[in-house]
Formats: C-alpha cells, sequence, structure tokens
C-alpha cells in the first residue's frame, strides 16, 4: 500500500502555519494544495504567526487544545505546495465569493479558515453547492465577512488622527484605533489613498503601519499612551458636533446602534454625549414655551458667547 | 468674532438639513495629486450625535443673515437669532482641518440669502473652487443651490460640487406661497430643471468619452483625449419639510414621485418640522412627528427600490394619510390580500419584494438559493426572516399559511401584537448575537 501523502490518514493531524492572522493569500495558496491532495476538513488544523510577533510565542496558538496536539505535522503553504504530485481540479468560485472568503479570514473567530476550507472542499464534491445562497456554512462565512466589513468600515470612520511630530521634528499625523478583528492591513489602504500627502500613522494592540509618503511601513503593536492627546484645535471638532446636534429630535437607540460604546473611549466627541443627552428635553421644552410667548426668549441668542 | 464662536452659530443654523449624505462619486483619490481626499462611492458617517443622525459633511452656512422671511426657518429676517458670516477662507480652513483629522467627508455649504441670489452663489462657488483649485481638494462638495442664481452660476457650482440641491421645501406651491413668499415654486422647478440637464449632459458626455478607443501608432506614446468636465457627478437632492403646513402623506409622495421622474433625484429627503428657537406664530405648537416621517422614508424606498407606484402605496380615496402603527409595505399587503400567499419557489423577483418584511438583500438570497433547490422553512430561519409577518404572507415547500388566516379580519391586530412581541424578546436577549455565538450553534 502506498504511503498516505501526508499526515492524515495514518491517525496523524496536518497543521498548515500561515504567515499571520490575515494571511489570505497563505489560506489560499495551501487550500489550493490541499484541495489537490483531497484533505478532508477533519484532519486539517489551521494556525497562524501573530502579526510580526516572533515565533517563540508559538505555545500559544495550542491554547484550544481540540485544534491542533503535538503530533500534528507542521507545514507552511509553500512545505504543502511540495507534496502536491499533480495539479488537482481547480475549484471555481464566483470573484464576489472570494471576496467574502477574503475578509471571513479577518475575523477574529478561531475556526475562520477551517469553515473556509471546509466550505471549499464541499463545493470540490458537490458543484452546484457554490450557487446555494442559503448553505449553512456560508450563511456562517457570510456573517463573518460581514462582521468585517463593517468593522473595516467603521475604521474608516472612527480613526481619529491628531497632529504631531516624528523623531526628526517632521510633523506626523497619528490615531489609536482598536479594532474587533484583524483589519488593520485590510482597512489601510483607503487610509493611503486618501491621505497620500500626509505622513500618518494608526497605532493599534496587534500591529502598527505608517505612511511615509512612498509606502506603508509595518510595525509592532503600540499602546494608546504611545499616541498624542488632545490638542487646542480639537475644540473646534468638539463645538461643530455639539452645535449639529438638534434637542428637538433625541434618538438615542438611533445613535447606539451606529455608534456603540466600544468605539466611544476613541472619539472625542463623544465627551459631549452625556450633557447634550441631559439637556435636549429642557432646551426642547423651552422652545415650545417659547413659540406662545415673547420671541425673544430663544435659546440661539445667546450662542455666542464671546462675540 | 472668533472662528469658533461663528462655528458654533453657522452649525446651529444649518442643522436642520437633513441631508448628510456623501454618496455617489467613485473612483477618486489624492494619488499622483497634491492634496488630499478621496471619494470610493459609498459614504462614510463619521460620528452620530444624539439625534441619531449621521455626521458625515461639515454642515454650515456661509451666514445666516438672510433677507427673506421663511415662517418654518430659524434664519428668517425677523428672527431675532444671533448673526455670523464666516469668510470664503475661514470655511476652506475648517473644511481642510477638520477632513485631515478624519473627522468628515467634505462640506456641505448652504447660506442665507444676502444682498442679492447671485451674490450669494458667488460666494459658495468661490468657496468650493478655492477647496478645489487653491488647494487640489478631492473629498465630497455638496452645495445648496440658490434657485434664482445666474444660470451661469449654476453651470459653475456643478463644476467644483459633487452634489447640488435646491429644497423645495413644501410639498404644494400653495404651501410655499404661505410659509415663504419670497419663494416662487416656478422658479425653484426651473432651477432643478437646469442642474438635471447639466448633470445628463454630462454623463453622456462621460459615456461617450469612454466609448471611443484612441488609436495610437506603433511606438507612439498612448494618445488621451481630454476628460469631458463633470457636473456634480453625486446627482442632485432635494428636500421637504413635514407636518408645517397642511399637505397630506399622499400629496407628499405625489410630489416625490414627480420630482425623481421629472428631474431624476438621487434622494427627496423629509424633514420633520422641527421647533425652533424664534418660530413664526403662524406654524403648530408641537413635538415634530418623528414616526411620520419615518414611514415617509419607508414608502419613498418602496418607490424608489420596490416598484410601488405612489399612488398604490396611499390607494385614492382613502383618509390620504400613510398608517403610522405599520409600515407602508404591510398595510399594502393587508389591503391587497387576494394576491397573497406568494410562493418563493416560483413567484418572480417583484412578487417576493412585495412580501412584507423580505427586504432587497433577502430577496436575491433566496433566488440565488432557489435556482439550485427548492426553498423550505428551514431557509428562512437561516436568513432570520422567519418572522410572523413574513409567515403570514408566504408558501413554501414544507409551509403553508393556515386556511383562513390570511381572510381572517384580525390579521392585522394579531400583526401587530406578535410584532410588538419580538422587539420585547430582542431587546432581552441583548439584540445583537456575535456571529461567533452564532457558529456555535451549526
Amino acid at each position: 500500500m502506498r504511503a498516505a501523502p501526508y499526515g492524515a490518514e495514518s491517525g496523524q493531524a496536518l497543521s498548515v502555519l500561515l504567515d499571520a492572522p490575515d494571511d489570505f493569500a497563505g489560506f489560499r495558496q495551501a487550500a489550493r494544495a490541499l484541495l489537490a491532495l483531497g484533505a478532508a476538513p477533519d484532519g486539517v488544523h489551521w494556525r497562524w504567526n501573530d502579526t510580526l510577533a516572533t515565533r517563540a510565542a508559538e505555545g500559544d496558538l495550542f491554547a484550544d487544545g481540540k485544534l491542533s496536539s503535538a503530533q500534528d505535522r507542521v507545514l507552511t503553504p509553500d512545505a504543502l505546495d511540495l507534496l502536491v504530485p499533480a495539479p488537482g481540479r481547480p475549484v471555481h468560485i464566483r470573484k464576489a465569493q472570494l471576496a467574502v472568503l477574503r475578509d471571513a479570514c479577518c475575523h477574529r473567530n478561531p475556526a475562520r479558515f477551517a469553515l473556509c476550507y471546509r466550505w471549499l472542499w464541499r463545493v470540490q464534491r458537490m458543484p452546484q453547492l457554490a450557487g446555494d445562497a442559503l448553505d449553512a456554512d456560508w450563511r456562517d462565512l457570510e456573517r463573518l465577512a460581514h462582521a468585517v466589513g463593517r468593522e473595516i468600515h467603521k475604521m474608516h470612520a472612527f480613526v481619529r488622527f491628531r497632529p504631531a511630530q516624528d523623531a526628526s521634528g517632521e510633523p506626523l499625523h497619528v490615531a489609536w484605533f482598536e479594532p474587533e478583528h484583524h483589519i488593520v492591513r485590510a482597512a489601510s489602504g483607503f487610509f493611503m489613498r486618501r491621505f497620500t500627502n500626509m505622513r500618518w500613522a494608526i497605532l493599534s494592540p496587534d500591529c502598527s503601519v505608517l505612511w511615509d509618503l512612498h509606502a506603508l511601513q509595518w510595525a509592532p503593536g503600540a499602546t494608546a499612551a504611545q499616541a498624542p492627546g488632545p490638542d487646542a484645535g480639537e475644540a473646534l471638532w468638539l463645538a461643530y458636533y455639539q452645535s449639529t446636534f438638534n434637542p428637538a429630535r433625541l434618538k438615542e437607540q438611533a445613535m447606539l446602534r451606529e455608534m456603540p460604546r466600544r468605539y466611544w473611549k476613541n472619539l472625542p466627541e463623544t465627551q459631549a454625549i452625556s450633557a447634550l443627552v441631559a439637556t435636549a428635553r429642557s432646551r426642547t421644552g423651552h422652545m415650545l414655551a417659547a413659540m406662545g410667548d415673547d420671541p425673544g426668549e430663544g435659546e440661539a441668542a445667546g450662542a455666542g458667547e464671546d462675540s | 468674532m472668533q472662528t469658533i464662536a461663528k462655528l458654533r452659530i453657522l452649525a446651529d443654523a444649518a442643522k436642520y438639513d437633513a441631508s448628510c449624505a456623501s454618496s455617489g462619486v467613485k473612483g477618486r483619490d489624492s494619488l499622483g495629486g497634491k492634496g488630499m481626499g478621496s471619494a470610493e462611492g459609498m459614504g462614510i458617517c463619521h460620528s452620530y450625535t444624539p439625534d441619531g443622525r449621521c455626521v458625515s459633511l461639515l454642515k454650515i452656512l456661509l451666514t445666516n443673515f438672510c433677507i427673506y422671511d421663511c415662517r418654518y426657518c430659524i434664519n428668517r429676517k425677523s428672527s431675532n437669532v444671533q448673526r455670523a458670516r464666516f469668510t470664503a477662507a475661514e470655511v476652506v480652513a475648517l473644511t481642510l482641518d477638520f477632513y485631515r483629522r478624519n473627522c468628515i467627508e467634505g462640506l456641505f455649504l448652504s447660506s442665507g440669502i444676502i444682498q442679492s441670489s447671485n451674490y450669494t452663489m458667488e460666494q459658495l462657488v468661490e468657496v468650493a473652487r478655492s477647496l478645489r483649485e487653491d488647494h487640489d481638494f478631492r473629498g465630497y462638495i455638496h452645495l445648496k443651490t440658490i434657485p434664482d442664481a445666474d444660470p451661469q452660476l449654476l453651470a459653475l457650482a456643478g463644476r467644483h460640487a459633487d452634489r447640488l440641491s435646491i429644497n423645495i421645501e413644501l410639498p404644494t406651491s400653495q404651501g410655499l406661497q404661505q410659509l415663504a413668499p419670497e419663494k416662487s415654486a416656478s422658479g425653484i422647478a426651473s432651477a432643478m430643471g437646469d442642474v438635471a440637464r447639466h448633470i445628463d449632459e454630462a454623463r453622456q458626455e462621460g459615456q461617450a468619452h469612454a466609448a471611443q478607443k484612441p488609436v495610437s501608432l506603433p511606438g507612439a506614446q498612448r494618445a488621451r483625449r481630454a476628460r469631458p468636465a463633470r457636473y456634480a457627478p453625486g446627482g442632485q437632492s432635494t428636500q421637504m419639510i413635514v407636518g408645517a403646513d397642511g399637505a397630506s402623506d399622499a400629496v407628499i409622495l405625489r410630489t416625490s414621485s414627480a420630482l425623481y421622474t421629472g428631474h431624476r433625484l438621487r434622494r427627496v429627503y423629509y424633514s420633520a418640522f422641527s421647533p425652533i428657537p424664534n418660530a413664526s406664530a403662524d406654524l403648530p405648537l408641537q413635538a415634530p412627528p418623528l414616526i411620520r416621517e419615518h414611514r415617509l422614508y419607508q414608502a419613498d424606498w418602496l418607490m424608489r427600490f420596490y416598484g410601488f407606484a405612489h399612488e398604490e402605496i396611499i390607494a385614492p380615496g382613502a383618509t390620504g394619510m400613510l398608517d403610522l402603527e405599520i409600515d407602508p409595505k404591510l398595510a399594502w399587503a393587508l389591503a391587497h390580500r387576494q394576491h397573497f400567499p406568494i410562493n418563493l419557489n416560483r413567484a418572480p423577483k417583484e412578487w417576493l419584494l412585495r412580501v412584507p418584511g423580505l427586504g432587497g438583500r433577502s430577496v436575491e438570497r433566496l433566488l440565488a438559493a432557489r435556482s439550485v433547490r427548492s426553498l423550505r422553512l428551514a431557509d428562512l430561519q437561516q436568513l432570520h426572516v422567519a418572522s410572523a409577518k413574513v409567515l403570514a404572507f408566504v408558501e413554501l415547500a414544507d409551509y403553508h399559511p393556515r386556511p383562513g388566516a390570511l381572510e381572517s379580519a384580525q390579521l392585522r391586530e394579531q400583526l401587530i401584537a406578535q410584532m410588538a412581541q419580538g422587539a420585547v424578546q430582542r431587546r432581552h436577549s441583548g439584540m445583537h448575537l456575535t456571529a461567533a455565538g452564532q457558529m456555535a450553534l451549526f
């Protein structure tokens, strides 16, 4: 009997080691090889290096005991390619589906790569499954991708740059952001295209990114203390935020749905919210009362206190 | 007056405009430029205020001095609010500073009318010109247009702005005459028509340009034809005040429908009339009708995305008002029960879109899945749309509504009760299941 090309059939599971928590290119390469080998999803475990962290901490990756064991054969995507004797039957999926897989692989859920691989393996065996938009695995993938897409969108929205200077005295705009998923890499292109001619850095707990006007540079994670505090100019933004609020239309739930509290501590304007909410009813009451009275008591008359 | 004091007054004065959209412009970034800014199709809401509204653009007036006396407006001549005026340079500096901090997508600039319509419009255009030409600003610019300004100024505004808007203000010309005597409905309509024509021409030129492939000789540098000039690529929008005059919802929707088809507007915004400081005595003394505004937006979506005609949403001869208790799609289904239940495995897309509780994306997924297999009740559960509201109006391979349920005189009340119960359950369960939590179920 011919020896199995990988360990699964001898009872030994196979672990694939990806370069980073969001290493979709590595996943794709490994999945292609595994599908060619006919590796069943149950016999494949997925591991990854934390971005830019040393491999010394590899022991921590086994935190979920079910995922892997000491007997696993650990292979990188490149090493896996060498095991493939001949190109396998390709799995055809649509571009939009590939984008869903790519986004899903940025999720923090530890089962993300296993789920992607399981779906691909099932599609390989049953091609019409690719068109089943309501398949349970596919819906799970869509949910992961949706959460990631939303978090990327929120990062584009809620990163707040503050002016600072780098070590050589050059102006640098710096922001601190704490994303829920592994999205800093996926979200950075947007800032590069928008602020091409401005030097900026985004610090986050897992990794940091710097745009030096030429290329995106990657650096290890940082702490909030390393980002600059509020500057004098921020008062203008706070004043705008307070003034653009209409107290007659208080709808806190609608605000919270789009701007959940976990983002608040890194958004300067949220410090104004409690006072705006607390005074909204009385301000509206005064307006309604004044409509019947002498029109001289309007609230906006006091708006520009230092004119 | 200091900039911050002016900002307080002129942002406060602008907040009654509902629009803050920054969408509709694609494929613009700062690569190869000198300035900053980008627009990638979908607008971004950078913050939310406790009124639930998004902050996407720096929305301010250039000045709140005004020679008009529109009753509903906080800036009318007879109001005694404090007045302020920005210089064009101040607005440019504020926009760039907020943009650099990543607080906004761009600027939404409007103004009270000072001296004359033309003079005011010139000032607005100057801000946009300076941002684009002096600072190579590539973010979003929305200009509120003064209806009776010189058409040449309108043309210039569209060169720099991504979106133009002219507020129709009130749903009928009688309402406008009564509450905004200096404004003319025909002037507003003709300015909208001018903008629509400019947008059409620019779009056609753009398409023609894209279709013509230049021929280059071998070895020559690739020939490039000059791009045609842009004109408000984000289209035009308008705003209607709801609840300040006596117009019914039927009248409002008829007006919106005419605007969408006649002038191809991107959006009509509905603004529930909000109590303002120093309000005119001619106006209703009440809190803003927010639920009415919400139902109008739902009806508006039915017209734009679900294939409903305005006269279907509010049947002629009825009260002319939307049902505040239930959404307009459910109201329509209850009034047209003879068309239901809809067979989700066989009915065409336009009928799936008429099922209460089914949104456009759910419909797309159902259509995709039914092309490879037959749909079952579990599929609706998988989509999280198996609510009482949907189940009352559909049938599937393994599901049919109870005989007689659709004809029941109590159906409306039953659905209202079940929807209220569902809302309570969702609140108690913490509402948002995380994706990780859901995955553990499978």
